[in-house]
């Protein structure tokens, strides 16, 4: 009984409510009344995913019967009756090389997902054989003043989703300490507020490549000297001021709609600005600037792909565009099991801000 | 418990000098207020005098509308003055300050905080060079006073409206102010929860005698807790219309007044000087 409090509690939580239900079902405590909860919790959510990976799979069926009658004709016009009935025979024995290339079905999606698993185990492994046989060798390097040899082989799909958390999450750090500082400032004075306002208004609705192209010109230069591969660095400063925005609005926001209440308590008891600022603007303002901070992540996982295309920074958007510059058979599922993995933990990184807001906020009944 | 904070408290927070006991803590002087819009000048306040006198619990009533919560804010320095001048012991004011306590008609409680930080917010500020325990002591001290002693670490915005409004009358308190304004401090409340909080009021009140200015729509209330009712004509250019000496012996009780033979020609002139 216990132990299923705290499960509905933890998910519920994590706005992840329907698992409790769930597991009512699964362990036989579902009353009556919760049937209809249930139905629309959890049976019509997971029904919507069966529609949807049916409707998937039979457009994708029929895209491919559309390439592949298309080729056919196309080897019939060009090459005579002889290639069209090779290629044919080709394309229904599942050869690789004769595929019609469009987009691919959901059991394809999944093959590429394992594929791509298998492949992060080799190159996993392969780069554990690597460290251990230069451990003796680096050690020695180490001692002798040189640097240690790196592993330098290609990254695997899990490492790239790895490269790329780290780079929203930069970003998304560098805009938490541009954004909420300065909106703090606004947010106080009306006059900062006059002077920044235009620069808000001008350069919020900035796209995400050309906010890279800006960095780039600066970063090139004041990196000038430097060997260092400077595409992590551009990406993820393209990323933080791309997504800083909201947290910049919202904060300022926040900071100047404090209840009036609250600023006369501490007009008349005198509180200093430090103290004002940290003991009463700032707390009461929390939930406005995590609505902000929940946006900024959002916004910065959402450009980062782009970015990381423009950059040549490793990651998933990297991912995604050799894959597609690729053209191998299958790339593009690969393409789509990417695009789920962004979706997936788009979807997590926003849980993640609910469940700090959550937990620093004093307005439980704000968070949505 | 209970009896050794109570010893502890007098020798942290008792500070002040003695007064001769007529001295005018509070003093309005030709006060005026104007609020500038499109069509002209808004006069709200104007020739408004008013002494009130150390340890003295003033109530003002009125009409809706009439200036009465300006008046306030400008005597709390959250409004600025028009014309004329308001001092304390003498001394003009500038600005808002701890020496004018302010009950707000909402609790205005930070609602992050648990109600002992609320009160210390206050008392931290107010004694600086006091060790940590002994501003707690005196945060506790207050909480208790108002019925509190189970909640002290109960977050704002877990109490009831009418124990949000204890936390807000510890806060006042316990700052040690020279003038106590209360705006309709319990306007807010059901009739039941109304009346113990004038009690509790009224209860420390008797024992700290700090200089109170008080605004209410209510005739019980303004008779039960004043020295002296004061009665504001209707605005624009409200001014003081009346005043009445409240003569029951404090410390008073709601049954003592209520059985008073002048109460109900105290009620009488206050209704008649509203409906007029």
């Amino acid at each position: 009984m216990k132990a299923s409090i705290t499960f509905g509690k933890v998910t519920n939580f994590l706005g992840l409510g329907f698992f409790s239900t769930l597991k009512n079902l699964f362990t036989g405590k579902l009353e009556k009344e919760d049937f209809k909860v249930l139905l629309r919790k959890t049976i019509v959510p997971l029904a919507s995913i069966v529609l949807f990976i049916g409707l998937w799979h039979l457009g994708a069926k029929s895209l491919y019967n559309i390439e592949a009658k298309f080729k056919i004709e196309k080897a019939l016009k060009d090459q005579g009756q002889t290639a069209a009935d090779a290629l044919k025979v080709c394309i229904a024995s599942g050869e690789s090389t004769c595929q019609p290339n469009t987009l691919p079905s959901p059991a394809q999606v999944w093959e590429s997902y394992k594929s791509l698993l298998r492949d992060h185990h080799i190159i996993s492994s392969d780069k554990a054989a690597f460290i251990e046989k230069t451990a003796v060798l680096n050690a020695k390097r180490i001692a002798a003043g040189k640097a240690a040899i790196t592993y330098t082989g290609r990254p695997s799909f899990v490492d790239q989703i790895f490269r790329s958390l780290q780079t929203v999450f930069a970003g998304f750090l560098l805009a938490l300490l541009i954004a909420v500082p300065l909106g703090i400032f606004i947010g106080l004075s009306p006059t900062l507020k006059s002077a920044f306002n235009w620069f808000i208004q001008i350069f919020k609705p900035v796209s995400p490549v050309v906010w890279y192209l800006l960095v780039f010109m600066i970063v090139k230069t004041l990196l000038i000297d430097s060997n260092e591969d400077s595409s992590f660095t551009i990406s993820f400063i393209s990323v933080g001021f791309c997504s800083m925005w909201a947290t910049l609005v919202n904060t300022a926001m926040g900071v100047s709609t404090v209840d009036k209440d609250y600023i006369n308590v501490a007009k008349v008891l005198k509180l200093g600005t430090f103290q004002k600022i940290f003991k009463v603007v700032l707390p009461s303002s929390l939930p406005l600037i995590f609505t902000g901070l929940k946006i900024t992540l959002s916004v910065a996982w959402m450009v980062l792909i782009a970015i990381e295309l423009l950059a040549q920074s490793p990651g998933l958007g990297l991912f995604v565009w050799e894959e597609f510059q690729n053209g191998a058979n299958d790339s593009n599922a690969k393409i789509i099991v990417a695009m789920f993995v962004i979706g997936i933990i788009g979807f997590l990184l926003d849980r993640l801000m609910l469940t700090i807001q959550n937990w620093v906020s004093f307005d439980k009944t704000d968070a949505i | 418990m209970r009896t050794i904070i109570e010893q502890k408290i007098p020798k942290i927070i008792t500070k002040s000098t003695p007064f001769p006991s007529n001295e005018v803590m509070l003093d309005l002087k030709n006060l005026k207020k104007v609020y500038p819009t499109p069509k002209g000048d808004y006069v709200v306040l104007e020739d408004l005098n008013l002494q009130i006198k150390k340890e003295e619990f003033v109530t003002i009533i009125g009409h809706s509308g009439c200036g009465k919560t300006t008046m306030l804010s400008m005597i709390a320095g959250l409004n600025p003055i028009s014309g004329g001048n308001i001092s304390v012991l003498g001394k003009h004011i500038r600005g808002p300050g701890p020496d004018r306590g302010v009950i707000f008609q909402s609790p205005s409680l930070m609602p992050w905080m648990t109600s002992l930080q609320n009160v210390l917010l206050g008392v931290n500020q107010v004694f600086p060079d006091a060790t940590k325990s002994q501003r707690n002591t005196i945060a506790k001290y207050y909480l208790q006073k108002v019925g509190l002693e189970d909640s002290f670490h109960k977050k704002a915005s877990e109490l009831s409206q009418g124990m949000q409004q204890r936390v807000g009358i510890a806060r006042a308190f316990a700052i040690k102010p020279k003038v106590l304004l209360l705006d309709e401090p319990f306007g807010m409340l059901d009739s039941l929860t109304r009346g113990e909080l004038q009690d509790i009021l009224i209860e420390i009140w008797n024992k700290e005698k700090i200089t109170a200015v008080m605004i209410t729509h209510d005739v019980d209330e303004a008779i039960f807790l004043a020295d002296r009712v004061v009665m504001m004509t209707s605005g624009p250019r409200a001014k003081i219309g009346d005043i009445l000496d409240i003569n029951f012996e404090r410390p008073r009780t709601r049954k003592s007044v209520l059985e008073h033979d002048d109460y109900y020609t105290y009620r009488k002139h206050l209704i008649d000087f509203l409906e007029h």
